[in-house]
């Protein structure tokens, strides 16, 4: 055996050449491998936009309809819920929003909701906790009537789905209100 | 007992510096065949001398207590777990619309399939108290120690593994416990910066938790134990190369310091696994369902979240530094940072002196430890609220302090005992230092 030459060599080209084509089709395979496991087609459809006629829903009560598997809530809020949303001081929020930006503007009544705790994915409990908003039993998070996070290990306030009022009294969750600014 | 001799050497298996009574390097007896046919295979295959020399004339430490039985006890529990499983899987449908009932089925139409349940059930709690106590005896006697940092972490790992299983095994009945138990454990990913939401849903395969979730489990589910049996070769691989700790914690220097593996170890081993066998049965025959809960008898309801939801009673400690952290991200880090800060430990205990019985220091705060985790697994069982989160925060500062703080502090500061010169001279003379 001879020392090789500093010099990289053409040999040395092609092993290093080989390698880089090699390294990249072995990650390329595993693409499909790792993408299986995201949500598959029908599951994908089976997500499609959910309509809900408003109409059986009574002042102060908070019904539970599901879009993509998820609970929503939908609450029809008292003038005293909306007050007590309203009347609060923003910069006291662990995630602070308005009341005002959580509902479609002229619908302060119907409050949309995503009602998975957004600590680690319970569905709290509508009507209770400290602010007679929402109280997820797992791990004690707090929410106001608002459905924004109070108290509890819980970082942020309940998210809100895409939707939009279809007439006074019906909506579509699951698409997103293009006409509002 | 810093510079092993296998770092001046390279790697040579235990017992290569043990020397005999009389000072000449020990062999350890090996098996000839005299059988034709056998000695036929030996040539092709050594197998039978290899087994030999590995299990029976073996040379252990002599003083080796009946803590050191569990490494067998664990070894028969993940077999059983495994020709349980395998037997369950013969009557067991892997689909949302199905899995509760099956598991129904297999309780009240398979023959035996009640006990095989059960067996498999109960067989996992019994799995996490026999690796607990596994655990807590190399804590105590230090067998984490050069040269055994390798042969800990793949410890570490293969708890991690059984964790993992544990919790897989757990969502395939798809009760409510196991439904929601499955949400909590699969947010925890939710806590990643960015891309945490998309990780979630990658491992739901949807955007919450069902069939393409409960389907990817029970693949994984039988996978795992087999890579569990890949890593306990390797455990026992490092086992074998660095050899067993024992109570003094002192090398075994002379022939003198060790018994044959069979009958000794064997025999002892088989008697300690018959008494936890006994436990195990009175589990499965008396109170099979003491260690799960009520809740997994109701089938999976996306709708409805258990009032109190607790995990099984293994990860409760670690259930409870979960909650006891206000801050979801930090909440999680520190979950798995109360097991990952397992894999230092070799190098948080900073004290020459290995076994606790030569640390009287070391002694008291490996069983304030002890407590302490105990403590934590019941505040995990009790509902986060008022006076138990405080509580668990306290607790949850003293885990960490253990082995961030105290354990170095105390290898500098610790007025350790006088070590023997050999194992046979701890147990021969009549007036041992120790205990």
């Amino acid at each position: 055996m001879t020392a090789s030459s500093v010099e990289p060599t053409r040999r040395d080209f092609l092993y290093i050449a080989t390698g880089t084509v090699g390294a990249v089709g072995a990650a390329a395979a595993l693409v499909p491998l790792i993408a299986q496991m995201n949500p598959d087609a029908s599951t994908i459809a089976a997500g499609a936009p959910v309509e809900v006629d408003l109409t059986p829903i009574a002042e102060g009560q908070v019904i539970k309809v599901f879009w993509r598997g998820a609970p929503i809530f939908i609450s029809h809020r008292t003038k005293k819920e909306i007050e007590a949303a309203r009347s609060v001081n923003l910069s006291s929020l662990p995630d602070p929003q308005a009341d005002e930006k959580r509902v479609k503007a002229g619908k302060d009544q119907w409050q949309v909701l995503i009602g998975i705790c957004t600590h680690l994915g319970c569905i709290p409990l509508a009507h209770s906790g400290e602010y007679n908003g929402y109280f997820c039993p797992c791990h004690g998070s707090v929410y106001d009537t608002s459905g924004r996070i109070r108290q509890g290990p819980a970082p942020k306030n309940l998210p809100l789905p895409p939707y939009k009022f279809l007439s006074d009294s019906k909506i579509r969750i699951g698409e997103e209100d293009t006409a509002k600014v | 007992m810093s510079g092993h001799p296998n770092d001046a050497l390279g790697p040579k298996a235990w017992p290569f510096n043990l020397k005999t009574d009389s000072g000449a390097p020990y062999e350890i007896p090996s098996y000839r065949p005299t059988n034709p046919v056998l000695r036929w295979l030996e040539y092709r295959l050594p197998l039978l001398s290899f087994a030999y020399s590995t299990a029976v004339s073996y040379p252990t430490p002599r003083n080796l207590n009946y803590w050191w039985t569990f490494g067998g006890i664990l070894t028969f529990l993940l077999g059983a777990q495994i020709v349980t499983g395998i037997i369950l899987v013969m009557h067991y449908t892997p689909h949302a619309d199905m899995a509760f009932n099956s598991v129904e089925h297999i309780m009240r139409d398979v023959n035996y399939g009640w006990l095989l349940r059960y067996l498999h059930s109960n067989g996992a709690s019994m799995f996490f108290v026999a690796v607990y106590i596994h655990m807590a005896r190399g804590m105590y006697y230090g067998s984490y120690k050069e040269p055994r940092e390798v042969l800990w972490i793949l410890g570490v790992i293969l708890y991690l593994l059984m964790m993992a299983t544990g919790f897989l095994g757990y969502t395939l009945p798809w009760g409510q416990m196991s439904f929601w138990g499955a949400t909590v454990i699969t947010n925890f990913f939710s806590a990643i910066p960015l891309v945490g939401e998309s990780v979630v849903s990658w491992l739901w395969g949807g955007y919450a938790i069902g069939n393409p979730t409960l389907q990817r489990f029970f693949s994984l589910h039988y996978l795992l134990p087999f890579v569990i049996v890949g890593v306990v070769v390797l455990h026992v691989w490092a086992l074998h190369m660095v050899g067993q700790n024992n109570p003094t914690g002192v090398e075994p220097k002379t022939e003198k310091d060790t018994v044959a593996f069979t009958p000794y170890a064997t025999i002892k081993d088989s008697f300690m696994m018959v008494c936890f066998c006994i436990v195990y049965a009175w589990f499965v025959f008396y109170v099979p369902n003491y260690l799960g809960h009520a809740d997994n008898y109701i089938p999976a309801n996306p709708a409805v979240t258990p009032t109190h939801i607790v995990p099984e009673w293994y990860y409760l400690p670690f259930y409870a530094i979960l909650r006891a952290i206000p801050n979801k991200l930090l909440g999680v880090i520190a979950l798995f940072g109360s097991i990952g800060i397992l894999a230092f430990l070799p190098w948080l205990d900073t004290s020459r002196v290995r076994s606790a019985n030569y640390r009287p220091l070391f002694r008291q705060f490996f069983w304030i430890f002890i407590l302490v985790t105990v403590g934590l697994g019941w505040l995990g069982s009790k509902p986060a609220e008022g006076g138990y989160i405080i509580a668990a925060r306290i607790l949850t500062f003293y885990y960490f302090a253990h082995f961030l703080i105290i354990l170095p502090v105390l290898g500098w500061v610790e007025k350790t005992k006088p070590l023997p010169n050999s194992i046979s001279e701890s147990i021969l003379t009549p007036n041992r230092s120790a205990n």
